[in-house]
């Protein structure tokens, strides 16, 4: 059962397109990551999604309501929280609930019983009457989701809902989105934060508008990078990134912290070529080489240098 | 349209409005106190005029002129001046604004029945004073001559007999007090300023925070979150005609003669104006500061110009007369002296209600076309 189906999706403004046909199905209850750069058509992906956009091309079955037919059929039965903090500061924490409640039609018995989930999933029970902008920033990030799932929805879409959380609130709020995934509901998340997307059940990446691959995270690691890659540990990281990227044996190399990843071809035989290479330079000592199973990071990064290529 | 949905909008608006103290207090005693500022400082009666006179005569005719003349309010004897060189002097140094020059030969010009002339020098600065001690100085004068002439008249055996005589009679405002003119014109520029004002930025902090956002995907529709958004703000603009209503009787006499009730359905007409140029600055900016900016210049001197609440409209070039009515005060001014002043129904100011409603919908419209063309280019 698919609770979002995506059909050649395109969203032009003017001459700009933003969105560039594309297709994709989200299943029932998983943890759907959608990852790109900025600029790279997300939020304008979102936004149709969620019927707040009319597509100029193609068409998405959101919880059975066409995006491009029935938009506001679509928005009743989705949740959605946006990267800015969305709740009201100046409102108590069950005001913004009632506020929240209200605009999707709740009332009575079944608000209080909503407001008493959504206090409980954001650890508030009994704070009811704390103003919302005196609340950390980890609570405050629990309390907006709860808002808006408290009409519970089918389907969830959270643009960036980590970003600007510290780390422990970040697996905090990873684990509540699990247990809405696991009672049910599905979540579509955006994210930079790439050990993020390792949490996802599936992924698909999208760059300059063009969806440019998809899949769990396993596949995406083995399907996209075939090739082998080793991971150099260096002094002087910067001169040894300049002269690998030159050397016929590599075909790509990025940063990751005091490391060097590099992506290797068929020319490569043994890590001798690379200390030969590098301490022929004689102010470089090369401390450790070793092949590694990639993440996504560096897929990610794979995947943006082989369509700038293209 | 979702009155449940509605409902809540207007609820937690409402909440907003009342956790800010600071912002409720401004937005509750600014008018009061702008009406006091106003009813007290704009004034246009002229009374206790200073007057300097040159009574080169000294007769007993001269005398009883000037008496006549400082016994009303309107006029206070500063002193005499016993030359032509004072004169010059009295008026650079604003010791006086009218000097009274009596020729040297009134009596004499009296008794011989010939035609007397007493001069004014009147400070022409402030050309509206200017004109009303004109017309003080002109009626005392004129009062003067035609009780001496029947006492001439009477000594010789015969009564006065003046072919035409006049008396004004003011009505709706008897003592030509301008605070009752103003008051009107008051009400209208506070609840236009105060009510594009609140909305405006009520809608646009909305944007400036993102929670807009969360709105726009939620199934509220624009006129869901329109009349909810506005509700609050109207019925705090509706307290404020209220107060000042209240405020303008306890310190200026103000008594509304016609129907509260048919004035408060007039003020919600208006104020459905006033709110549509609010939502119309809201789609047009992006920040409350700029939102603040733009309504009020729209709002507050417009309002105070074009609006016919100081200035009347009649005298004003065709072109501007055509400019007066971008304010929709003009027509809510005219509405409330008939209330208010003459007590008369709404059939002697029913085609003003159409153009508060007109003013209305077309800038109800064109807030409707400028977000969906932005909304288009997001």
């Amino acid at each position: 059962m698919n609770s979002i189906e995506v059909k050649n999706l395109t969203k032009k403004f003017g001459n700009f397109t933003s969105v560039d046909n594309i297709s994709f199905n989200v299943k029932q209850a998983e943890i759907f990551g959608f990852l790109g750069a900025n600029g790279a058509g997300k939020s304008t992906t979102i936004k149709m999604l969620c019927g707040i956009l009319e597509p100029t091309l193609g068409d998405a079955i959101v919880e059975g309501q066409s995006v491009a037919k029935n938009p506001d059929r679509v928005k009743q039965n989705i949740g959605y929280m946006s990267q800015r903090f969305s709740l009201y500061n100046d409102l108590a924490v069950g005001e913004n609930l009632d506020f929240f409640g209200g605009v999707y039609g709740l009332s009575n018995q079944k608000l209080n019983e909503r407001k008493k989930w959504v206090l409980k999933i954001a650890n508030l029970e009994g704070k009811e009457n704390l103003l919302t902008g005196s609340l950390p920033g980890g609570i405050k990030q629990r309390l907006a989701l709860g808002a808006a799932v408290i009409h519970q929805p089918g389907i969830v879409f959270l643009d960036e809902p980590t970003s600007g959380v510290d780390p422990i609130s970040r697996r905090n709020f990873w684990e509540l989105i699990n247990e809405l995934s696991s009672e049910g509901t599905t979540v579509f998340v955006t994210t930079h934060y790439l050990e993020e997307a390792e949490f996802c059940n599936n992924i698909i990446f999208i760059d300059d508008g063009k969806l440019i691959a998809e899949g769990n995270p396993k596949t995406l690691k083995t399907k996209y990078l075939d090739k082998p890659i080793l991971e150099v540990e260096c002094s002087s990281v910067i001169e040894a990134l300049v002269i690998l990227e030159k050397s016929p044996f590599v075909d790509e190399t990025s940063i990751f912290g005091n490391n060097i990843h590099i992506i290797v071809n068929e020319k490569y035989v043994e890590e001798k070529q690379i200390t030969a290479l590098l301490e022929k330079q004689n102010n470089i000592t090369v401390k450790k080489i070793s092949k590694i199973v990639p993440t996504l990071e560096d897929v990610f990064i794979h995947l943006l240098e082989m369509d700038k290529k293209k | 349209m979702n009155l449940n949905r509605t409902r809540a909008i207007a609820k937690k608006e409402f909440k907003h409005l009342m956790r800010d103290v600071r912002l409720l207090a401004v937005l509750v005693f600014s008018p009061v106190f702008l009406l006091g500022v106003f009813g007290y400082a704009v004034n246009f009666d002229v009374h206790h005029i200073k007057i300097v006179v040159y009574d080169k005569e000294q007769s007993k005719i001269s005398r009883e002129f000037i008496n006549g003349l400082t016994q009303s309010t309107y006029f206070d004897l500063i002193g005499y001046i016993s030359d032509d060189s004072y004169i010059r002097e009295v008026l650079d140094t604003k010791k006086a604004q009218c000097v009274v020059v009596i020729p040297v030969d009134l009596s004499q010009k009296f008794y011989s029945r010939q035609e007397a002339k007493i001069q004014y020098l009147i400070d022409g600065v402030d050309g509206n004073t200017a004109n009303i001690i004109q017309f003080y100085v002109t009626a005392a004068t004129y009062s003067f001559s035609s009780k001496l002439s029947s006492e001439v008249l009477a000594r010789s055996g015969m009564r006065s007999f003046l072919p035409l005589n006049f008396e004004p009679l003011f009505w709706f405002n008897p003592d030509l007090k301008s605070t009752r003119f103003l008051i009107p014109g008051l009400i209208a520029m506070i609840l236009i300023v105060t009510a594009a004002v609140s909305v405006s930025l009520s809608l646009v902090r909305e944007k400036e925070r993102g929670t807009i956002e969360q709105i726009n995907v939620s199934s509220i529709k624009t006129s869901e979150l329109l009349i909810g958004k506005t509700l609050p703000n109207v019925l705090l603009a509706l307290l404020n005609a209220t107060m000042i209503l209240v405020v303008g009787y306890l310190l200026f006499d103000v008594v509304v003669k016609g129907s509260i009730l048919l004035l408060f359905f007039c003020t919600l007409i208006f104020l459905i104006a006033c709110t549509s140029i609010g939502i119309l600055v809201s789609v047009i900016s992006d920040s409350q500061r700029l939102a603040f900016s733009i309504a009020t210049s729209l709002t507050m001197l417009p309002s105070f110009i074009l609006s016919g609440f100081v200035f009347p409209i009649e005298s004003m070039p065709v072109t501007v007369q055509i400019l007066t009515n971008i304010t929709p005060a003009k027509f809510f001014i005219r509405i409330l002296r008939a209330i208010i002043l003459r007590d008369v129904g709404v059939y002697a100011f029913w085609d003003q209600l159409v153009y508060l409603i007109l003013f209305a919908s077309a800038l109800l419209t064109a807030a409707i076309l400028i977000y969906n063309r932005k909304e288009k280019n997001n």
